[in-house]
């Protein structure tokens, strides 16, 4: 398939956002397409709303950006009016607002995730057509068709951060192994009451599965390390 | 702009339409509910659905509340577009806070409640532009038992037992047998659940997790989700091929 240079940029995305015991921990892989071509392979899914709530975006990158261009104004006036932190159910309503009422025109399918002092953690769920539902976690993007069985079996509730972290990074990654649409690195936002936490699990910090080899520098390497490789089927 | 008939009565853009559409005209459902399924009994009024969101064929979301309150009267069941019923709930909640601000000693009963539906869901057809949902309505008021039926093209009508898509096919034929007008609570149930495992077994959107809501003189009561012990034991399902390799 030639390469479509002028077809609409989209995420074909996986987008994950799960929560634990004192917060909310959301995922997502950098790979935006156009077309075939990877247009932005280090691109940041995790978007600011305001300083305690972020959203994963998925569908068109276009849509997803404006409608969250929209909200974080939109929020920042709600903010000074309310003279505290808007909370997330706000947030994660008016992006359904938008994604509703524009439901004709727009391709986003949004998680939003974040944590305020009345409800702490939560994660709201937007998928395309303006549904909102709220979950203790939530998968999204092409990349999640390859997670319904592995969250169904792995998830329980009242995680700890580091396990809701490792979850999260395993089950992109699993998902970046076999949606093409998906790839690149892992981001992942933790969300609590002390603020928020940006990760970055690049290359050779995931892990490897099915099929995948370690990568090296170089053939040469492997022929001059002392031990010649074994070769494998 | 082309349409066609799906097999539960719902009706869908035939995919070569769908490329032409401008704003402001007929969408697509994307985050569909199925059966809802309502009888009167002895009592007052009793619905069930399960709590399924579909995506397409995926099974995607487990925990929807397909039947809600509206008012101190109506029980509300929908299937089709979650986000259209959810917006619809919208509507209907601030139709019952502007009755309750009146404080008159009034308050709306599920007829009132379904024309203002009716007339929604009218109009919207009219406009191209359908709220896509097919909606279940039962309630009490004045020991008055209602049960009503709208949906995304603004057919309605009452009658004695109701269901939405699937459920007109399957569930409704084993109401038409074994409805009285004197059921009992108990047998009402026990109706209801012979109606949801049969939806189970052959809805492919259906899942095995139910909600059943009950509207008396009384009051309302939305029970909390359970599941339905299936039945497997036929003693052909145990070799079906047995005398004919191949079969199905």
């Amino acid at each position: 398939m030639d390469l479509d240079l002028s077809a609409p940029h989209s995420m074909g995305t996986t987008i994950i956002g799960v929560t634990y015991n004192g917060g909310v921990v959301l995922g997502a892989d950098s790979r935006t397409s156009t077309g075939m071509y990877v247009a932005n392979r280090a691109s940041d899914k995790i978007t600011e709303l305001t300083d305690n709530v972020y959203v994963c975006r998925s569908g068109s990158a276009a849509d997803t950006q404006v409608i969250s261009d929209y909200v974080r104004y939109f929020l920042h006036q709600h903010t000074i009016q309310l003279g505290q932190p808007a909370t997330v159910k706000v947030a994660a309503n008016l992006v359904r607002l938008l994604s509703y009422q524009n439901k004709n025109m727009l391709q986003a399918g949004v998680i939003v995730g974040g944590w305020d002092k009345y409800e702490g953690g939560q994660i709201y769920s937007v998928p395309l057509g303006g549904t909102i539902l709220r979950q203790p976690f939530s998968i999204g993007g092409s990349g999640s068709s390859y997670l319904y069985g592995f969250f169904d079996q792995a998830w329980k509730e009242d995680m700890t951060h580091e396990e809701a972290e490792q979850l999260v990074v395993k089950a992109a990654s699993l998902a970046m192994a076999r949606d093409g649409a998906s790839g690149g690195v892992v981001r992942t936002v933790t969300i609590n009451a002390e603020g928020v936490t940006r990760k970055f699990y690049g290359g050779d910090t995931l892990p490897l599965w099915h099929e995948e080899l370690e990568p090296t520098n170089s053939l040469l390497d492997l022929l001059s390390s002392s031990v010649p490789e074994p070769m494998s089927t | 702009m082309e349409f066609q008939r799906m097999v539960d009565g719902s009706v869908s853009m035939k995919d070569s339409a769908k490329s032409e559409i401008s704003s402001e005209r007929t969408l697509y459902p994307y985050v569909t509910g199925t059966s809802v399924i309502g009888l009167k009994y002895k009592d007052g009024v009793i619905l069930a659905s399960d709590t399924a969101g579909s995506y397409g064929s995926t099974l995607r979301y487990k925990c929807v509340e397909r039947i809600k309150q509206v008012g101190d009267h109506t029980l509300i069941g929908a299937s089709g577009e979650i986000s259209d019923f959810q917006e619809i709930m919208r509507y209907l909640d601030e139709l019952i806070l502007y009755d309750k601000m009146w404080d008159d000693g009034n308050s709306l009963g599920p007829k009132e409640v379904h024309n203002y539906l009716n007339r929604i869901m009218y109009n919207r057809r009219n406009k191209f532009n359908p709220l896509w949902n097919s909606l279940v309505l039962g309630g009490v008021k004045k020991g008055q038992k209602y049960l009503g039926t709208v949906n995304m093209i603004g057919t309605h009508y009452e009658d004695d037992h109701l269901a939405t898509g699937f459920g007109n096919h399957l569930a409704r034929p084993i109401l038409r047998s074994e409805w009285r007008e004197d059921l009992t609570f108990e047998e009402a149930v026990k109706l209801i659940e012979k109606c949801l495992l049969v939806l189970l077994y052959r809805d492919r959107s259906s899942i095995n997790k139910f909600q059943i809501a009950k509207i008396t003189d009384e009051g309302t009561t939305i029970y909390p989700p359970y599941a339905l012990k299936t039945f497997w034991g036929f003693s052909h399902f145990q070799n079906p091929s047995k005398g004919a390799a191949g079969t199905w």
